[in-house]
Parts: C-alpha cells; sequence; structure tokens
C-alpha cells in the first residue's frame, strides 16, 4: 500500500473559475492527506479515492435528506471517471465548503448547481490517470482509451487499471478544470442507468443511519420544552421537581436570544426548559412533571380564526402593495363578454419529517462539534459562532442522513439547542424533539387568501386577470416564504394583469416547505383558470394549449415589493410537451369514464422544472355545495427536468412521492393557531398520506435539450389542483378552500 | 426494576422504569436504533416490532408487558424466510427514500406475507396503512410486497 505524497505540490489548492456554462467553481480540488482521511486508498481528489484492488470510493458532498443525492451526485462523477459503479462506495463527504463548494439540500438545486462542476471532478481524475498511464507505459495519452477503471493501450495490448497507477495519479498535478475533456453524453455509462440507493442495504437491516441513532461516547441525552407561543420565555418551572426525576441529571432555563422582529428558526436559541438526562426516556418522563409558566408577548393573541377575519376585511379593499401591473384590466373587463370571480384560501402547513427533530452536540476543549440530519450545515455552523461566541473554524457539523427534510432541516434550531444544551451540560447530549414538538415548533409553509377576477373576450379567450393576494408579513414585509412572484403564471400570458398584496401581521415562524410559493400558488392559478376554462366554454385542455400558445406580455415588469425571485426564462413551448404528453397519457378526452369519475389537468413550472398532470378521481356531491367520499383513481405525470436523468429509479420514486405528498396536503393538513400556538400535535390532528389513500403514479419525463435540473419539488405544485379539477369534473363542485374537509360547508366528509 | 427480555435471540436483563415503552429499551438500553421513533402514539408505525408472532408498536408498549415474549426486531428479521425475501424486495424496487420509516414497513409487511402468502391491493390496503411513509413511497412498496410474495411486477426503470 503506498501513501500518497502530501508534499507542496499536491497541496496546491485548484481554484477554477468562470468554466463552460459560467459556474463558479469556488472549491479547492484538493484531498485530505491519506494520514488525515485515515485509508491507505490514493486519493485523486477531494472527491475521489481508488484503493489498490480498483474500488473507487467517491465522497458524497451534499446532505441526503431522501431525495437520493448521496447517490447522484456520485453518479456524476463516476460517469466522467469512467469506472464502473458497481465498484464504487460513496462516504458522506465532511462538510467544508473550501474543499467541496456549497454543501446544502434546497430548492431543488444540488444537480442544477453540480451537474458541471461534477462532471469535471470526475473527468479530471480520469485525465491525471490517464497521464500517468502514459507515463508508465510509456506512450502518447492520445493512444491510450479508459473504461471500467482501466487504462488500455489498443496498439501494444497493454494495460493498468486504475488501482494499479492510483498512488503515481495522485502524485500528478491537478488539471485545470476548465479545460479537462467531458464525455459526449452518448457514451455516458452510469447517468441515465437506473441505480440503487447506496444506503438501501442499511436501511432494510436496520443499521444505524440518521441523526437520530448518533452515539457519542459518555452521551446524555436531552429534551427542551419551548414556549407554545414564538419568543415566549420562561417565568418559573418547577425544576427542583424535575431534578428529583429517576435518571435526571440537569434541568435548567434556557433563556432566548432571538431578536425582535426575527421570523425564522436560525436567528437565535428559544427560551425553554432543558432536561437532561441518562436516557431520552428518563428526559421524557421528567418532562410530564414539568410545570412552565410563560411569559409570552403580543403573538399570544393571534389564532386562525382571526387570520381569517382580517383577510375576509383585506380583501374587500384594494391592495395595500402592487407586485405587477400589465395594460389595463378595468377597460378588459368592461369590454369582457365574460367575467369570473372566486376566492382561494390555504392554510399554515408542518413539515413533519418521519425523523422527529434532533441533533447531537460535544463541546470539548473550546471546540464544538455536531452531528445533525441538517440541509443546511452551514446555516448551523453560522447560528452557533453568532449565538454561542465560538469561531467558526472550532465548529465541526457532521451531515448525518436525515428522515426527511422537505424545508424543514434547512433551520438551524436543532444544532443550536444541541450545541448550547452540550455546553451547559457538560457532557455530549443528544437532544431529541418529540412529535408534538415537531408540530409545534415549526417554521409553517405561510397559509394564503386569494381573491381572482378574470375577463373572457366572446372568443373564450383570457383577456385581464386580477389577484388580491392577503398574505403575511409584519411592517409591509412578507414573512418568509409568504411572498409571491411577478411572473407567476399566466403573468406574461394575459394583456391586462394585476397582482397585489395585503398582508396580515404574523406572530409564527415561517418557511419553505418542498416547493415553497408554489405549493400554493399552483392550487389557486391552476384551479382559477379551470374555472376561467369552464366558463369559456372550452374543455380545459383546449383552453390551457390555448393559453401557452404565445407570450402576450413581453418583459415581466415588477412593481412594489420585489417577490420570489422570477423564475429564468419560463418556456412554454417546454410546458406545453409537458400538458400534451400528460393528456395523451392518460387518455383525456379519450376514454368513457363511468359517472362520478373524471379527470383534472393541471400543470407548473417551479425549480427550473415543467410538470403536468392529469388525476382520475372519483367523488360524489354531497349535500348542497359539498362533496362526499373522494377517491383519487390515479395520477399521470409528464416532466421535462432537462436532457439526463441522473438515476432514473431515484428520479420516479421523487416524482411519485412529491405527488403523492400533494395528496396528502390537499385532503386533511392544515395547522391552526388558537392563542398565538399551534394547535396540532401528532399524526392524529395532522394526518399524512396513507397507504389505502395513495393511487398509482405513472410518471413520465421528456428529455428536452436542456442541462438537468432538480427533481425534488416540481412535481408537488401540479397535484393539488390536477386532484381539485378532476373533483369539479366529477361532481360540480369547485374546490376553493383546502384541506378538502373545509370544502364541507355543504357537510362533506373525506 | 430489572426485566429479562429475549431480543432477536438474545436474552437480556435491562435496569429500567416499568412504563418504559420496549422501543426505547431497544434503542438506548440494548443499542439496537433500527425500530424508529416517529410519533410515540401508535400512529405511525415506525417502531414496529414483532413479540411473540404478533407485530406491535413498540412506542406504546411498556417493558413491564413484554414479560418473557420473544421480540424480534428489524435487525434480525432477515433470519425468517419471509423477513429475508422482503427485504431483499425492498432493495430490488429501491423503496426507499429517506428510508427511515422502512424498518416499520418491512416489520409490518412481513407479518402480512406470514400470515397472507399472496395478499391482493385490498389485504395490502388493510395491512399497512397504520404504516406512514411521509416520503410517501407507497407505490414502490406495494410493488415490493408482491415481488416478495411471488406476484407479478412491473419494473419501473
Ligand atoms: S413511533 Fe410507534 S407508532 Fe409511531
Ligand atoms: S422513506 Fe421517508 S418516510 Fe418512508
Amino acid at each position: 500500500m503506498t501513501h500518497h505524497s502530501t508534499s507542496a505540490s499536491r497541496r496546491t489548492f485548484l481554484k477554477a473559475s468562470a468554466v463552460g456554462g459560467g459556474l463558479l467553481l469556488s472549491f479547492r480540488l484538493a484531498p485530505l492527506g491519506s494520514a488525515e482521511a485515515n485509508t491507505p486508498d490514493a486519493a485523486i481528489n477531494a472527491f475521489i479515492r481508488i484503493s489498490p484492488d480498483n474500488i473507487v470510493t467517491i465522497a458524497a458532498k451534499n446532505p441526503e435528506i431522501g431525495q437520493g443525492i448521496k447517490t447522484s451526485l456520485p453518479m456524476i462523477i463516476a460517469d466522467e471517471l469512467d469506472v464502473d459503479w458497481k465498484n464504487v462506495r460513496v462516504e458522506m463527504a465532511n462538510f467544508d465548503p473550501d474543499r467541496f463548494g456549497v454543501q446544502s439540500a434546497g430548492g431543488s438545486t444540488s444537480i442544477p448547481r453540480n451537474w458541471d462542476m461534477l462532471r469535471r471532478v470526475g473527468a479530471a481524475g480520469r485525465q491525471m490517470l490517464v497521464a500517468t498511464a502514459a507515463k508508465t507505459l510509456r506512450v502518447p495519452e492520445s493512444e491510450l482509451t479508459t473504461n471500467s477503471g482501466v487504462v488500455t493501450h489498443a496498439a501494444s495490448g497493454r494495460a493498468v487499471t486504475y488501482g494499479q497507477i492510483a498512488s503515481a495519479a495522485a502524485k500528478m498535478p491537478v488539471p485545470d478544470l476548465k479545460a479537462v475533456a467531458l464525455k459526449d453524453p452518448k457514451d455516458f455509462k452510469v447517468i441515465g442507468h437506473s441505480a440503487k440507493d447506496v444506503d438501501g442495504p442499511k436501511i432494510v437491516t436496520g443499521q444505524p443511519l440518521y441523526g437520530i441513532d448518533v452515539a457519542v461516547p459518555g452521551m446524555l441525552y436531552a429534551t427542551f420544552e419551548k414556549c407554545p407561543v414564538w419568543r415566549g420565555e420562561v417565568a418559573r418551572a418547577n425544576l427542583d421537581d424535575v431534578r428529583t426525576m429517576p435518571g435526571v441529571r440537569n434541568a435548567f432555563v434556557v433563556k432566548g436570544t432571538i431578536p425582535e422582529g426575527e421570523m425564522t428558526l436560525s436567528g437565535g436559541i428559544s427560551g425553554g426548559v432543558a432536561i437532561v438526562a441518562d436516557t431520552w426516556y428518563q428526559a421524557l418522563a421528567a418532562r410530564r412533571k414539568l410545570r412552565v409558566e410563560w411569559t409570552t408577548g403580543p403573538h399570544a393573541s393571534q389564532s386562525s380564526k382571526g387570520y381569517a377575519a382580517q383577510a375576509a376585511a383585506l380583501a374587500k379593499q384594494k391592495p395595500v402593495m402592487s407586485i405587477r401591473k400589465d395594460g389595463d384590466v378595468e377597460a378588459a373587463f368592461k369590454g369582457a363578454a365574460k367575467i369570473v370571480e372566486a376566492s382561494y384560501s390555504y392554510p399554515f402547513l408542518a413539515h413533519a419529517c418521519m425523523e422527529p427533530m434532533n441533533s447531537t452536540a460535544r463541546f470539548q476543549d473550546g471546540k464544538m462539534e455536531v452531528w445533525s440530519p441538517t440541509q443546511n450545515p452551514g446555516n448551523g455552523r453560522a447560528l452557533i459562532a453568532k449565538t454561542m461566541g465560538i469561531a467558526e473554524k472550532d465548529i465541526t457539523i457532521n451531515m448525518v442522513r436525515a428522515g426527511g427534510g422537505f424545508g424543514r432541516r434547512s433551520s438551524a434550531d436543532p444544532i443550536i439547542e444541541a450545541a448550547w444544551i452540550a455546553r451547559e451540560a457538560g457532557a455530549p447530549v443528544k437532544v431529541l424533539w418529540t412529535r408534538e414538538d415537531d408540530i409545534r415548533h415549526d417554521c409553517y409553509r405561510p397559509g394564503g387568501f386569494h381573491t381572482f377576477k378574470a375577463g373572457i373576450d366572446a372568443q373564450g379567450k383570457l383577456i385581464a386577470l386580477t389577484d388580491h393576494f392577503v398574505s403575511f408579513g409584519n411592517d409591509g414585509k412578507y414573512a418568509p416564504l409568504a411572498n409571491m412572484g411577478a411572473s407567476v403564471f399566466p403573468a406574461d400570458f394575459v394583456p391586462n394583469l394585476e397582482f397585489g398584496a395585503s398582508l396580515i401581521p404574523l406572530g409564527t415562524p415561517t418557511g419553505p416547505l418542498r416547493a415553497p410559493g408554489s405549493n400554493a400558488l399552483a392550487f389557486v392559478f391552476q384551479s382559477f383558470l379551470d374555472e376561467v376554462a369552464h366558463a369559456s366554454g372550452q374543455d380545459p385542455l383546449a383552453f390551457h394549449l390555448n393559453l401557452l400558445a404565445e407570450r402576450r406580455v413581453q418583459a415581466a415588469a415588477p412593481q412594489g415589493q420585489p417577490g420570489a425571485p422570477t423564475p429564468p426564462s419560463f418556456n412554454f413551448e417546454r410546458m406545453r410537451a409537458a400538458v400534451h404528453l400528460v393528456a395523451e397519457k392518460a387518455g383525456w378526452g379519450k376514454r368513457t369514464l363511468p359517472a362520478g369519475t373524471a379527470l383534472g389537468l393541471a400543470y407548473y413550472f417551479s425549480h427550473q422544472g415543467y410538470v403536468a398532470h392529469v388525476a382520475e378521481v372519483t367523488a360524489a356531491k354531497k349535500g348542497e355545495n359539498g362533496i362526499g367520499q373522494v377517491k383519487v383513481n390515479k395520477i399521470w405525470v409528464a416532466a421535462d427536468v432537462g436532457a439526463h436523468i441522473v438515476n432514473p429509479s431515484g428520479a420516479i420514486n421523487q416524482v411519485q412521492g412529491a405527488t403523492l405528498d400533494g395528496i396528502g396536503n390537499l385532503l386533511a393538513q392544515e395547522i391552526t393557531i388558537a392563542n398565538g400556538g399551534v394547535v396540532e400535535g401528532n399524526f392524529d390532528t395532522f394526518p399524512l398520506l396513507r397507504m389505502n389513500q395513495a393511487p398509482p403514479v405513472e410518471v413520465h419525463f421528456i428529455k428536452s435539450g436542456n442541462n438537468p435540473t432538480g427533481l425534488g419539488e416540481p412535481a408537488l405544485p401540479p397535484t393539488l389542483p390536477a386532484v381539485a379539477n378532476a373533483i369539479f369534473a366529477a361532481t360540480g363542485v369547485r374546490v376553493r378552500d383546502v384541506p378538502l374537509n373545509k370544502v364541507s360547508k355543504g357537510g362533506a366528509a373525506v | 426494576m430489572a426485566f429479562t427480555l429475549t431480543v432477536n435471540g438474545t436474552s437480556h436483563t435491562v435496569d429500567v422504569d416499568e412504563a418504559t415503552p420496549l422501543l426505547w429499551v431497544l434503542r438506548d438500553v440494548l443499542d439496537l436504533k433500527g425500530s424508529k421513533y416517529g410519533c410515540g402514539s401508535g400512529l405511525c408505525g415506525a417502531c414496529t416490532v414483532h413479540v411473540n408472532g404478533v407485530a406491535v408498536r413498540s412506542c406504546v408498549t411498556p417493558i413491564a408487558s413484554v414479560g418473557d415474549s420473544k421480540v424480534t426486531t428489524i435487525e434480525a428479521i432477515g433470519a425468517t424466510e419471509i423477513g429475508k425475501k422482503v427485504q431483499d424486495a425492498w432493495i430490488e424496487l429501491d423503496v426507499a427514500q429517506c428510508g427511515y420509516c422502512q424498518a416499520g414497513q418491512i416489520m409490518s409487511a412481513t407479518k402480512l406475507l406470514e400470515q397472507t402468502p399472496k395478499p391482493t391491493d385490498a389485504d395490502i390496503d388493510a395491512h399497512m396503512t397504520g404504516n406512514i411513509c411521509r416520503c410517501a413511497t407507497y407505490n414502490r412498496i406495494r410493488a415490493a410486497i408482491k415481488l416478495a410474495s411471488g406476484q407479478p411486477v412491473v419494473k419501473e426503470a
């Protein structure tokens, strides 16, 4: 076994910039020294190690939260390195953005951000191996080919394995990433071929893998009771009673550090009572004896009922803020052949990751080490530094596989709690939340209210549209993720259009939930457009293909407060193609369906993905305006996320999961605020979708000639309106308020 | 209090409060981390284990009620013929997303196949509805159960 050199040349960090597509490669490709990495393998670069027997270890740089990135990112490297996937072992990277670039999971960004970069990382490794083989075999590099981890000189019939020359290759200069030769995509052998999740064997045999499974020598367990109301503080607590409970090592009050006005979970630590015990169950049992008197601020008077009343009042007035204005809506309404008006609403939602929030921390000799199932380790490190006065260089964050993320684990609250409590307890501590903690102390998907008006001309064309969006926020600023962009479809496709917003003051943190913004906006816009389609006397498919036929306003003209980032150049032809395909696959207009069964269509562009859904639903009308039992029989999906699906198996799984997630949102999920706190607490009151409610989801990808984009999110948004539109087609009842069990103003049950 | 229980064929004596749920004895005392905590209230199935051949939610099973029953967890279910078939089918169809619920799903699915060797869709609905998958891998869970039971399955990718 050879140790690779740690000479100065190997320590020359590569900093490439502005490669091919203008991407910035702001990371160093230098490997860890073998001593640091604690392995005899040769480290070709930060991502790649090769053993003498040709086993390739590839670092997975981004957090794995169930989106499959720990499998798919290494696949990209393996393909360009030209090794067989079966000889690849994957290892979670350290959190070290200097070495690995951006390391976070969110916004379906991992694939688009890393596609080009990781191809180059793999190709650079291959180039070093080829150069080494040329030296070893004394032939020009141009006469060498690679395949399956072997470099071959065809002319002389000689070959060397990567493993044989890896330690020599590790000493070669690191090539310029901008200049490395990439494969012709038609030669991909790993990308585009289904690979199984690299952690699959551990998952099915129950090996320790998740944040909740982390064990550190001498570790204690903690539970942390926070005020039901945001930024509330402990006034009094019966700590002495708690301390006498079996196994309890420590119980103490934490004074909150979250600044006033902060509405995210990454601004400080909440006030509360920490109980540290030998086992988590002992901490929990002691917590049942805990009695806390809280000091709550003004937020304690907030309630969902109050929000609804304020929304109703605001909706009657003109929007306070303008989001966008095109043409002259008033004139267009006057000249319209038909006017359609409707109001929609959707609730706050929790993330409810299957693995409740947790983190483990150890504070020793002034250094903090954390193990966390996090989506954003950098956020956690920054919050520890800010809140606890520890320098970032003295903070290590270990990324551990997460039992779901959905945006929740971008927040740093479990990390700061573990770090704080571990330092205070003087021992390594795992902080684990109960399910109730998890549901009641979330950063929620904000609820919202929309009042629409549309004008249709005599030819059935949508000529005018207004939306008054009543959202949440304080001091004229949207609450986190409660904004609406100026380019929400059909903006640009309707000549006269106005979007405006008014805000209800909010005392509950909000944040990103899978397909943030889009998960709600798709429901209201695609449902209302379905109303317009029906009012225009057209089949919804024909109406939408018409609407998607031409851009009628050239450039988005955002006004007022900036909304969500404008989606990069919505390409309506890609959207049309997805709508076409899904309609064809679902047999739209071609199948005779039994009475009470109907199809609904919806589509949405989000996270750079173009996704269209058709839902087949069986539903019955109940009473005057309600619906009875709803059964979603099947959903068809057509998605265009670019030319390459890195891992088809994982991609289909994501699309099915996101689609079914949308059904879960639609059926019965709702977070209710009362007295400033969250009412729901567990899966009985915040129900997740179950097996008997999950229809088959048939997935089709359109491989358009575009760079690949992410898939964790864009398949969710069209689900709700597709199902709601199908319910309308089946029953004549329009779902304007979700969850569905609210439609029962006429007495419905779901 | 001391309790003696048999887990995966090995006898253990643990000293815990009698109300301690089996789940926390398995996870934090016996260091078997495979059974997962999802809700603590019998609502999600993530903590499913077999006690004397019956699938139970270990989060709501006090240790005092376990007595000298035989407990089988995800760590040892692969030693049974059906358990192994189920695990293999889960891998073959790449069922997991985050994977957190899957230990419980596999324990429930194994029990289903022990009782109903060729389950129909309705059998699967009835038996598996207590196991939540937040990632909603339900299409693949259903297919994997059928694959493990020798019924035809169309592979998607
Ligand atoms: S953790 Fe036991 S049923 Fe949910
Ligand atoms: S795979 Fe994530 S909860 Fe089931």
